[in-house]
């Protein structure tokens, strides 16, 4: 595969991971957060951890927008789509999801018409062709996700089709990395910057955590050798003594963005006065919701959402762990009432929630470390 | 978020001006150009794909760039041991290169 | 709907709730079909259902499936099928033609596996229920000579084995329900792998100490059923997995990992690593063999476990699924 072969290449792995070896100062331990959950996807699936020193720790951001869901919204939308005639279309990423009545599929299984769709635009045709049906798209994502939204909705309008909207749960993401860095028990020394994101932001908006909180990020691409280089990056700039802002997935990210991408989300969109993200609690201007103009394609205008709010167990560490205070495994409910099977939190629910990755990809292999020393 | 893949424009369509079909190794999609209005891809540019929509055009300049930089990790520190190997201090000391 | 698709809540199910019920005998591992001795006669019998939407699709359809499914379990067992009964469930107002062109597509499968339809039921039920068709099929075979299948028997050091490329079937019928509007030249990998069992019987039969078909799953459901029965590890090395590109591209496209994906027409064999060249070798020889490759070897660590590896150093633990595979965006 062109563009992804060639950022697997084993020979160039090795060699970047040779430098990370290099440039880690021995007396130094190094935290460095990846924001994005398809980094935490990345680093788990390629298995990058084991390729670098034991002073240099990853620590997994609140990048994942199913994890930051309060169940509470999944409730909302899922009553909407028990009203009859109501086809419920979302992305696969949100059919496990647990609300407090049971998980999309599980509304399924009990009757409700479920669809999964991988593009908006696939929810858009699928009110074209249920003319007498209404399809609500349960629209989830960063920046990433939301233009592609707006799009859908601006077509929705221009060519009239009127059996269909939108329940919006689209988030920022600057918001969010500032909830990490105010937060008391935080230490970040660097930020691996979530490439995807900045296609549509572009790399501006990032530079308040250089300039006023002094810390390197580089924006990365979503391969080994692209996550290996950003940390390469990150690594030099902490070793002169520098903190800006470095394009690692320059053949993809424009450093101003895309402003078509922009303008249709500014179009469609304006900001929330507040949201609450689940596990950061209330965050004032972070996420999006439809404009007045698009009124009759917003789900929580057209409908009445009854606008529960679930509060957490109070034993889930969802929060810390998705501040990186925490590890997925010193959580106390973590492989014990916590587990993909059954999910308390929504942490483990999304395959890129840090809990999940831990689960399905890494614990295991802690364990068999430990009863190889054991032996040893 | 974000799982977004690279994928081959194969062929576009003149009477929807805002599609084009993709090539990903053999598979292939429809996707929606809205996001690259204001710079629309030709047949045989590679486009960045993500939920169906082509959300950026890859440049194949910079990522030869990419591969040149990382295939040069490395060879600076090679060069200096090299340069050791043929400094004036005693031998013994010297590391083989 | 998860205890359907094959990973850990079917395991549960199955387990859980059938075998302590309805097995006398709970010693052996679950396989995928029962030797059992009748009158002196060794005889070996499974039973399996078939629903899939749609009932048609590129490279075969529900009747194929159901009768080279059979085939496979009996095979993978160590038996050759040689008679089967079938169920029809069909749903009211289910169009003949679709209905005789499954009962043909299944005459010629079993033909081609060499395999007698001795008889069968048909039930109708309202429409809305059925999908259009289920097919069960319950096949009876006999025990190939110089082949004993026990997972017991695995030891560390034994080399997994599998047939050809993954994906190929999940990916096609995933493509032809149509909801993802993606479009590639692929096609279902349903055939009878019973020749290509015969020729690792032939040349490893002694070394043979698993097999078994990756059907609903994945390769990681198998695996990690095996690493679970046999208390080892399993170690697979990522490159050596043959894979067409266009399975590639769509697990790529869509977030889903290969391992997960269904096969039709696979196997996976472990062989005592003196007879691993010899088996793999025989595979590549017969039609349909020339993509078998050696994917990884049975270890100590980690234990109960399957591990994948790369060239460079990098290692994942890949486990059974929940429920289906489902595509992700993140």
């Amino acid at each position: 595969m062109k563009f992804v072969d060639e950022f697997r290449d084993p020979e160039l792995i090795t060699r970047t991971s040779d430098e990370i070896r290099r440039l880690a100062d021995p007396n130094r331990y190094y935290r460095i957060m990846e924001v994005c959950g398809g980094h935490t996807h990345a680093i788990y699936r390629f298995g990058l951890k084991d390729l670098l020193p034991s002073n240099i720790e990853l620590i997994h951001g609140p990048g994942c927008p199913v994890c930051v869901l309060p169940m509470g919204r999944i409730d909302d939308g899922l009553s909407v789509a028990k009203q009859p005639d109501v086809i419920f279309a979302a992305f696969g990423d949100m059919m496990r999801v647990p609300g407090t009545q049971g998980s999309p599929l599980e509304h399924k299984a009990r009757g409700m018409d479920v669809r999964i769709v991988y593009s908006p635009s696939d929810a858009l045709k699928l009110a074209q062709t249920n003319p007498d049906k209404h399809v609500m798209f349960f629209a989830i994502g960063f920046e990433t996700t939301a233009p592609s939204t707006a799009l859908t909705l601006l077509r929705a309008k221009t060519q009239g089709i009127h059996n269909f909207s939108v329940f919006c749960n689209h988030v920022t993401i600057i918001p969010a990395i500032r909830a990490i860095l105010d937060s008391p028990d935080m230490r970040i020394d660097a930020f691996i910057g979530p490439g995807h994101v900045s296609t549509v932001i572009g790399c501006r908006p990032y530079e308040w955590i250089a300039k006023n909180e002094n810390k390197p990020v580089a924006v990365s691409g979503f391969e080994p050798l692209d996550i290996l280089q950003s940390i390469v990056m990150v690594l030099r700039q902490l070793k002169a003594d520098e903190a800006k802002i470095e394009n690692q997935y320059k053949r993809v990210v424009p450093w101003e963005g895309n402003h078509a991408a922009l303008r249709a989300m500014a179009d469609v969109f304006e900001l929330r006065p507040y949201f609450e993200w689940r596990g950061l609690g209330f965050i004032s201007q972070s996420a999006l919701r439809i404009r007045e103009s698009y009124a009759e394609w917003d789900a929580e205008q057209r409908f009445h959402v009854p606008g529960v709010r679930v509060t957490d167990p109070k034993a889930a560490q969802c929060g810390e762990v998705l501040k990186g205070v925490l590890k997925p495994h010193q959580c106390k409910l973590f492989g014990r009432e916590c587990t993909p099977e059954h999910p308390i939190g929504a942490l483990m629910v999304s395959s890129e929630g840090s809990c999940a990755a831990y689960f399905n990809y890494e614990h295991r292999k802690t364990a068999m470390v430990t009863s190889i020393a054991s032996v040893a | 978020m974000c799982l977004a893949i690279p994928g081959q424009v194969v062929e576009l369509f003149p009477d929807q001006p805002n599609t084009a079909l993709i090539d990903v190794v053999g598979v292939r999609r429809k996707v929606d150009l809205g996001l690259l209005q204001d710079n629309l891809p030709v047949k045989g540019d590679w486009v960045l794909i993500h939920v169906g929509f082509a959300m950026s055009k890859i440049s194949e300049e910079d990522a030869i760039d990419q591969m040149r930089t990382l295939r040069m990790l490395g060879e600076a520190e090679a060069a200096m041991q090299e340069v050791q190997g043929y400094g004036l201090e005693d031998a013994a000391n010297t590391k083989a290169s | 709907m998860a205890h359907g698709a094959g990973g850990k809540a079917s395991r549960r199910l199955v387990e859980g709730l059938f075998a302590p019920l309805l097995f006398s005998s709970l010693s052996e591992a679950l396989g995928d079909a029962a030797h059992l001795d009748f009158n002196g006669t060794r005889i070996a019998i499974t039973t399996d259902s078939f629903v899939v939407k749609p009932l048609s699709f590129p490279g075969g359809s529900i009747g194929e499936l159901a009768v080279n499914g059979t085939v496979n379990d009996l095979a993978v067992s160590g038996a050759q099928a040689e008679v089967m009964v079938v169920t029809y469930v069909l749903e009211a107002g289910l169009p003949t033609p679709m209905l005789e062109a499954e009962v043909r597509a299944m005459g010629n499968a079993a033909r081609k596996a060499g395999v007698t339809i001795a008889g069968g039921d048909t039930k109708v039920v309202e429409h809305g229920k059925a999908d259009s068709m289920y097919i069960t099929t319950t096949g009876i075979g006999r025990p190939l000579q110089g082949l004993k299948v026990d997972p017991r028997s695995v030891r560390s050091g034994d080399k997994i084995l599998l047939s050809g490329p993954i994906g190929d079937h999940g990916i096609t019928i995933l493509l032809a329900r149509g909801e993802l509007d993606l479009e590639a030249d692929l096609r279902s990998d349903t055939r009878s792998v019973l020749p290509l069992v015969e020729a690792l019987a032939k040349a490893a039969g002694p070394g043979v100490r698993w097999m078994r078909d990756p059907t609903r799953g994945g390769v990681a459901t198998s695996l990690n059923e095996l690493a679970r029965d046999c208390g080892l590890g399993i170690v697979l090395v990522e490159e050596m997995i043959p894979m067409r590109d266009a399975v590639r591209g769509a697990c790529e496209l869509l977030g889903l990992d290969p391992l997960h994906i269904a096969n039709e027409g696979q196997f996976l064999a472990v062989v005592a690593p003196e007879y691993a060249d010899a088996a793999l070798n025989a595979l590549s020889l017969i039609a349909g063999g020339q993509d078998a490759q050696i994917i990884g070897e049975v270890r100590e660590q980690p234990s109960g476990a399957v591990l994948v590896t790369t060239r460079y150093g990098g290692s994942r633990i890949v486990d059974m699924l929940v429920g289906d595979p489902l595509p992700r965006i993140c």
